[in-house]
C-alpha cells in the first residue's frame, strides 16, 4: 500500500481545523501550521453565535473533538517562512526550521479585525467608553457585567454599523456581511442584560441576508425596543463626565442628530489578514482588489486558488459566518480529495 | 481619556518642518483684525530664534476668500499661486511659511492638483509666463506658521518669561485650542497630528506650561465658513456655530482660546460680542468674554512682549484678565496710545459685557 499523500494546512481557525480533520479522516497525512499558541482562531473569543444564540464554545469543542479523534500533526506558534515549488508538489519551510513536503496545501489564514483606531473621528483607544464589537464579545464571553469605564451601568448605548466596511476613506469597499446581524445580536444581548438601557443602532443599510436574521431584527425592535437610526456617525467626542457626544445625520428624517450616550460599540468588520497577504506573496497567488484571495472561479471552484495544488478555505477568501466557513472548509476537503485521487 | 493613545495617532501625522530659510506669505485679513500677530511672528523668528524669514512686499493675497466664494475661476487662483511660488524662487528661497490657514489650504490644494493633474500645472506655468514673464518653481516645503512655532516650541519655552500658569493659583492656564478647518481637514497628512486630534496648538500650550481643554465640540467649525458670513442673511448660521462651541467649552471655564486661523480668531472673538448683545450671554464668567488670541500673540505674551505692541487692545474681548492671571507687567494707561504716545481714543464698552470688571 502506498504512503498517504501529504497535505499542509496553514491557519488553524474554524476552516483550518475542519478541513484538516476531514482530510485526516479520509486518510491523508495532514500537518496543520498555526501561528498562535492554540487552534480555534477568533471563535475562541466569541460568546454566543447568531442566529441560534448557541455558546460559541460548543462549536469550538465540536471542532476540537474532531481534531483529537482524527489525530494529525499540529504545529503551533509557527509561521511559514518559505515555499519551494516542485513538480506538482511543495516544500514548506517554517519559522521553526522544519521542511515539510506536501502534495497539496490549504490556505486558511482567516481574516483580521478592522483596526478601529483608523476611524480616528470615533476616538477608539482615546475615549475609554468607545469599544469595538470584538471587545464587547470578549466581555460577554467572560461573563462580566457590561459597564462603563467608571464601572457604572450604561443607560444609553449606541452601536455603530459598518466601521471600516464599505468605507472608501479606509480603502475598504467591501461589505463585511456579518456585522449587521452581529450588531442586532449584541444589541439584543445587552437589552436582556440591561433592560432599562436605551439602545440605538446607527446603520446605512441593514443586510439581513440569512433566513432567520430578519426575524432577529424584527424581534430586536418589537420585543427589546432597540431603535434603529439610518445614518452614519460623523464623530464622537468625550464630555467632561466621560460620557460621549455623538453626531450623525438621521437620513430618514433628513435632520442632523446629536446625542449623549454612555457607551459606543463600533461594529468592526472583516479585512484581509496580514498573514493572508503574506501567503499570497509566498505562494504567488492572485488577490481580489479588496485584498482577499482570489478563487479560480467564483461560481464553480470557490476552493481553488490561482495556483494548482493550493486550495483555499474560509475567510481568507472573503467575509463569512461561522456556518459558511464550515461549509467552505468541507467543500475544500472534498475538492482536495478529488484532486489528490486524480493526481 | 487616554492621552497616550493620542500620541500614537500623532505619530502617523508628522511632517517635515524646515529649520531655517523661510519665504513668508502673509494673510490678507490678519493685519486688520490682529495687527500685531504677523509682526510678532517675524520678531520671534528673526530676533528671538535667529532664523532667516524673508518678508517680501511683492507678494499678494492668495485669493482664497474669492475662490471659496465662487468669485474666482480655479485657473486664476492657480496662476496667482504660481506667481507666489515664482517670487519665492526669485528671492532664493525654497520653503514657504504661510501665515493664513485658508492660504495654507489653497497652496496645498493647488500643489495636490498639480500632482494629480500635471496638465493643470502646465497651464498655470503658461498663464504665469504670459501674464508676468515669471517662471514657475515648486516649493520644497509648505509649512503653516503654526507648524513652525510647533517645531520651535521647546526653543521658545526655553526663553519664556511668563509661562502659561495662573499666577494666583499656581495651576496651568486652561486653554482651548481651535484649529482652522483648512489646516488639516482637507489634507490630514499636511497637519501636525492629523485632522481629528491635531496637536499643532496643543503641543505649544503644553510646552509652555498650559493645560489643553478638550471639550466635545472641539473639532466643530468656528462658524467662519465663507458662504455663511459673506452673505448677510446667512450670518445667523455663522453665529450659531460659534455659539455651539462656546456652550460646549463653557463648563470647563477656559482662561483663553487660541487659534491658528485668521477667520477663526476673528469670529470666536467678535461673535462673543454679538451673542452678548443678542442674548445677554457671556462665557468667561463675571460678565466677561473668553479672550481669543492668535498663537503668535500667546507666544509673544509668554516671551515678555508688550501686550499693546502685540495689538491686544484691538481684540473685541478684553484680554486684560488673562494678562493679570499670567502676572504680566503692563501699563493699562498705554492701551489706547499710538506709537508716538498719541491718544487713539477709547472704544465704547459694549452693554453686553460687565462694565464693572473692565478697566477702561
Amino acid at each position: 500500500m502506498s504512503k498517504p499523500k501529504k497535505v499542509i494546512t496553514i491557519g488553524g481557525g474554524v476552516a483550518g481545523t475542519e478541513v484538516s480533520s476531514l482530510l485526516a479522516e479520509l486518510g491523508y497525512d495532514v500537518t496543520l501550521i498555526e501561528k498562535n499558541s492554540q487552534t480555534g482562531g477568533k471563535l475562541n473569543g466569541w460568546s454566543h453565535l447568531f442566529p441560534t444564540g448557541r455558546p460559541a464554545a460548543q462549536v469550538a469543542e465540536f471542532l476540537q473533538h474532531k481534531v483529537q479523534r482524527n489525530s494529525f500533526k499540529t504545529i503551533c506558534q509557527t509561521d511559514v517562512s518559505q515555499v519551494v515549488f516542485g513538480n506538482g508538489s511543495f516544500l514548506v519551510k517554517t519559522s521553526g526550521d522544519e521542511r515539510l513536503p506536501a502534495d497539496a496545501v490549504v490556505i486558511s489564514t482567516g481574516f483580521d479585525i478592522f483596526d478601529a483606531t483608523r476611524k480616528e473621528e470615533y476616538g477608539y483607544s482615546v475615549y475609554e467608553n468607545v469599544i469595538t464589537s470584538v471587545d464587547l464579545e470578549n466581555r460577554l464571553k467572560a461573563g462580566a457585567p457590561i459597564t462603563t469605564a467608571a464601572g457604572n451601568k450604561p443607560c444609553r448605548i449606541a452601536f455603530i454599523h459598518c466601521v471600516g466596511s464599505r468605507d472608501e476613506k479606509c480603502g475598504n469597499h467591501h461589505c463585511s456581511k456579518v456585522c449587521c446581524v452581529t450588531g442586532v445580536k449584541q444589541a439584543t444581548e445587552l437589552a436582556k442584560q440591561l433592560p432599562q438601557a436605551e439602545i440605538f443602532c446607527f446603520y446605512m443599510d441593514l443586510r439581513m441576508f440569512g433566513l432567520p436574521y430578519e426575524s432577529m431584527y424584527r424581534e430586536a425592535q418589537e420585543k427589546y425596543n432597540i431603535q434603529f437610526i439610518r445614518g452614519r456617525l460623523s464623530e464622537a467626542a468625550e464630555n467632561a463626565d466621560g460620557t460621549l457626544q455623538i453626531k450623525a445625520e438621521d437620513t430618514l428624517s433628513g435632520r442632523p442628530l446629536k446625542m449623549q450616550v454612555d457607551l459606543v460599540v463600533l461594529l468592526v468588520g472583516m479585512v484581509p489578514g496580514k498573514n493572508t497577504a503574506h501567503m499570497a506573496d509566498l505562494f504567488e497567488l492572485q488577490r481580489e482588489p479588496n485584498g482577499f484571495l482570489q478563487t479560480e472561479d467564483p461560481h464553480l471552484f470557490k476552493n481553488r486558488s490561482s495556483r494548482k495544488g493550493v486550495f483555499l478555505a474560509g475567510t481568507c477568501t472573503g467575509p463569512m459566518t461561522v456556518d459558511e466557513t464550515l461549509d467552505h472548509a468541507r467543500s475544500a476537503a472534498l475538492d482536495i480529495h478529488h484532486y489528490l485521487q486524480n493526481k | 481619556m487616554k492621552h497616550q493613545a493620542k500620541s500614537i495617532i500623532w505619530s502617523d501625522y508628522q511632517k517635515t518642518i524646515p529649520a531655517d530659510g523661510f519665504y513668508y506669505l502673509r494673510s490678507c485679513i490678519r493685519q486688520n483684525f490682529f495687527p500685531g500677530s504677523e509682526r510678532a511672528f517675524l520678531q520671534i523668528m528673526q530676533n528671538d530664534l535667529g532664523k532667516d524669514v524673508f518678508d517680501d512686499p511683492k507678494h499678494t493675497t492668495c485669493t482664497g476668500i474669492a475662490y471659496h466664494s465662487d468669485l474666482l475661476p480655479f485657473e486664476t487662483l492657480q496662476t496667482v499661486v504660481a506667481r507666489q511660488f515664482a517670487l519665492m524662487s526669485e528671492a532664493g528661497y525654497r520653503n514657504l511659511a504661510v501665515s493664513c490657514v485658508t492660504s495654507f489650504g489653497i497652496y496645498s490644494e493647488v500643489l495636490e492638483t498639480w500632482k494629480e493633474f500635471p496638465d493643470e500645472m502646465e497651464k498655470a506655468r503658461t498663464y504665469l509666463r504670459k501674464a508676468t514673464g515669471r517662471e514657475l518653481a515648486i516649493p520644497e516645503n509648505v509649512a503653516h506658521c503654526s507648524d513652525i512655532f510647533y517645531h520651535f516650541r521647546n526653543e521658545i519655552a526655553a526663553r519664556l518669561q511668563y509661562p502659561l500658569i495662573n499666577g494666583e493659583t499656581g495651576q496651568p492656564l486652561k486653554i482651548v485650542e481651535h484649529i482652522g478647518c483648512h489646516y488639516a481637514k482637507m489634507f490630514p497628512g499636511k497637519g501636525v497630528g492629523g485632522a481629528e486630534f491635531s496637536c499643532v496648538l496643543s503641543g505649544m500650550i503644553e510646552a509652555w506650561g498650559g493645560e489643553v481643554v478638550d471639550y466635545p465640540e472641539r473639532r466643530h467649525c468656528c462658524g467662519f465658513g465663507f458662504r455663511q458670513y459673506l452673505i448677510m442673511a446667512n450670518r445667523g448660521y455663522s453665529v450659531s456655530n460659534s455659539k455651539k462651541k462656546f456652550e460646549s467649552m463653557e463648563p470647563y471655564r477656559p482662561d483663553a482660546i487660541i487659534c491658528n486661523c485668521p477667520g477663526c480668531t476673528m469670529f470666536l472673538d467678535k461673535w462673543q460680542y454679538t451673542i452678548g448683545e443678542l442674548e445677554g450671554k457671556t462665557y468667561g464668567g463675571e460678565g466677561r468674554g473668553i479672550p481669543v488670541l492668535t498663537y503668535e500673540e500667546l507666544a509673544g505674551l509668554a516671551l515678555g512682549y508688550d501686550p499693546w505692541d502685540l495689538g491686544l487692545q484691538m481684540h473685541q474681548v478684553d484680554c486684560e484678565p488673562l494678562l493679570q492671571k499670567m502676572g504680566i507687567k503692563y501699563n493699562p494707561g498705554l492701551k489706547y496710545r499710538g506709537l508716538k504716545g498719541e491718544d487713539l481714543g477709547k472704544p465704547v464698552i459694549p452693554n453686553c459685557f460687565n462694565r464693572a470688571v473692565h478697566s477702561f
